[in-house]
């Protein structure tokens, strides 16, 4: 798990995810990836600010946009950057891609393909920590479109009534695919469904890394302390289409203009610079750092081979 | 029969011995628990946990809301952090609800995670008709979860492989769909008193015979015995192979059988258009035990129908064991021709 008690850490990783997902962004324009990918560009804020409220043995699950989630927890980027190019070295063995990235044992419980599917293993890995008498606590990433699916009222009425230590993070990012807010709900904001489930519920600026680190670290204390499961809402934006094949033909170009005027590592780099942890300017070199390092990660994943084509008759069962 | 015969082996029914296994389990590992609907005080809607919640508390035997992909999900979560859990779905047509979680999640995980997770949970289900419930209460759906590489699926049919089979499954890594059915629960049998282990995996030939095969599973293959039985009469011996487990398939106990008999009938509840009995003899079909058969295979299966709930109707659309032996009749007329 990554460390992330240091403020420029905050900051250099919300960087290393941004600059992670624009890669990704390059490759498939260039047409060396191959099937799809959904970006966090925008989004870096939610991931980092959760992750900073946790402590090792916590655990997360994830979603199909899932990059940022596992760069925040701490992912080796050169693996990360191998399953993406489907190399043998890559977290699944080239097996799983852009939406499966998962270190089980680490406490990174997987991106996941479906919608709201990771809900119920996140109550899962929260009811063993309950049940071993263990104070960990399991975050569980989704986005809006998760809050439209059935599971999300099982899993929320579960965790409630047997006071789970998980937190519901909703990524509102305001569109589900194509689909915006406005014309997926009636009702907004999503977090006061949270007091239906009889839960602690917040709406946070999903692009202000201390705004989301302050309520998870409630959030989080709520759950080690036997109070139960947080739906915590951050209010954020995904500059890109929702993946590499969108043509943005839902929203407006002034639209995605006004949102990136509150760019989360923009105001955060600010911060520090006024905080006086980073010197003027500083923040466009630990940028092009950071950037160098994914480049590093994409050019050493590409050196290693492909996986066997025999070895996608394995792993099936255990 | 009474406890305290030799070996410690009693004469208990299906439920008893499901319960059997889930409690000596329990006893064993604190990470084994169950959970479901009416699970607890109620004990399960057919009875299979009663007494459980008593012994275990609540913790461990868990009544839930009716959220059945929360809690599927749920066992998934708590298996891949390396517990043990058991999952009732009360009636198996309610395992709809928990499809995502099964196909999608269960499944798949150790595979997408390039084989570094295990997902060692057990679904138990009471599944079948012939009990006026009606279509949404009485199918039996187990086919589908066949075609999903990732998921083992077992229905034992005789109380000693459904406490044998249940442990075996819980020792299992992976996931596994574990099929009840609701009129073998009365069904008495002889079983051990200690613990004991029936591989996944392997048929049973549970009546030896030269003459013609036939293979079930779960509840309709004592419509296989009791067919083989008045057959027999005749002077027609079978044999009856009870599959047990449906995936992982033991077709090789079909093609020996086969390959002896050279005449097969598979036995199924399932509606019969592409359920499990396609398998078997699509499996027997491609293989060199092809050239064994003397007469095409046939399928006694229920209609391409829902279950309809008059007694009447039930029947009409359910194999019996005079289906079964009707078939066997029509592959052993020795006239070219006579059969469909």
């Amino acid at each position: 798990m990554r460390d992330l008690k240091d403020r420029k850490e905050l900051l250099e990783t919300m960087m290393l995810i941004r600059a992670f997902d624009e890669k990704v962004d390059e490759l498939y324009a260039e047409g060396t990836l191959h099937g799809t990918a959904h970006f966090y560009v925008g989004q870096e804020a939610v991931a980092v600010g959760v992750m900073a409220a946790l402590e090792e043995g916590d655990v997360i699950t994830g979603t199909h946009r899932g990059h940022g989630h596992a760069v925040a927890f701490g992912l080796d980027l050169e693996r990360m950057a191998a399953e993406l190019l489907g190399r043998a070295s890559g977290y699944c063995h080239g097996k799983g891609g852009s939406m499966h990235i998962a270190d089980v044992e680490a406490g990174m419980l997987g991106a996941n393909g479906i919608v709201g599917g990771s809900m119920g293993i996140a109550c899962g890995a929260a009811w063993a920590f309950k049940q071993r008498g263990e104070d960990h606590v399991a975050v569980c990433f989704f986005g809006d479109g998760a809050v439209q699916e059935g599971i999300f009222n099982e899993t929320l009425n579960l965790a409630a009534v047997w006071k789970l230590p998980v937190i519901f993070v909703c990524e509102n990012n305001q569109y589900a695919m194509s689909l915006s807010v406005k014309r997926g709900f009636a009702h907004e904001p999503l977090s006061e469904r949270a007091s239906g489930y009889g839960i602690a519920g917040e709406t946070v600026d999903g692009m202000e890394l201390d705004e989301v680190h302050r309520a998870a670290s409630a959030a989080v204390e709520r759950a080690r302390s036997g109070e139960g499961p947080t739906l915590l809402e951050a209010v954020t934006y995904r500059y890109l289409g929702h993946s590499k094949s969108d043509a943005n033909l839902y929203r407006t170009r002034e639209e995605i203009k006004q949102w990136r005027t509150h760019d989360p590592i923009q105001r955060f780099a600010a911060k520090l610079e006024e905080e006086g942890v980073l010197e003027k300017e500083a923040w466009q070199s630990l940028n092009e750092q950071a950037k160098e390092q994914i480049e590093e990660a994409f050019a050493k994943a590409d050196q290693e081979p492909e996986p066997d084509p025999e070895s996608a008759l394995e792993d099936v069962y255990a | 029969m009474p406890n305290g015969v030799p070996n410690g082996v009693r004469e208990i029914t299906y439920r008893e011995a499901v319960r059997e296994a889930m409690v000596e389990a329990m006893r064993e590992d604190a990470e084994v628990f169950l959970m479901g609907e009416d699970v607890g005080v109620y004990g399960g809607a057919f009875g299979v946990s009663r007494g459980m919640v008593e012994e275990f508390g609540e913790g461990r035997v868990v009544d839930t809301p009716l959220a059945e992909a929360g809690f599927v999900g749920l066992g998934i979560g708590a298996a891949l952090m390396g517990m043990r859990p058991i999952v009732e779905i009360q009636f198996s047509d309610f395992i709809t609800h928990a499809m995502d979680q099964l196909v999608n999640q269960a499944a798949k995980l150790r595979y997408m995670f390039g084989g570094k997770a295990r997902v060692p949970l057990v679904v138990r289900t009471p599944g079948g008709a012939g009990t006026g419930a009606a279509a949404q209460h009485s199918q039996s759906l187990e086919a589908w979860f066949i075609h999903v590489p990732g998921l083992k699926v077992v229905m034992p049919s005789t109380p000693y492989d459904a406490k044998g089979m249940l442990l075996a499954a819980l020792d299992d890594p992976n996931p596994v769909i574990f099929y009840e059915h609701k009129l073998l629960y009365n069904r008495k049998g002889d079983v051990p008193e200690k613990a004991y282990r029936v591989p996944l995996g392997e048929a049973r030939v549970s009546r030896e015979g030269e003459d013609i095969t036939l293979v079930g599973a779960g509840l309709v293959h004592r419509f296989a015995l009791e067919a083989a039985e008045a057959l027999s009469d005749e002077g027609v011996e079978a044999e009856v192979l009870d599959l047990r487990t449906l995936s992982p398939m033991d077709h090789e106990a079909v093609l020996r059988s086969v390959e002896k008999t050279g005449k097969l009938v598979v036995v199924e509840e399932d509606v019969k258009t592409a359920g499990w009995g396609a398998e078997v003899v699509s499996r027997v079909v491609e293989s060199e035990s092809f050239y064994a058969l003397d007469r095409a295979p046939a399928r006694v299966a229920g209609a391409d129908t829902p279950i309809p709930y008059n007694k009447n109707l039930e029947a009409f659309i359910r194999p019996t064991p005079e289906k079964v032996v009707e078939a066997a009749h029509k592959l052993l007329d020795s006239r070219a021709g006579v059969y469909a």
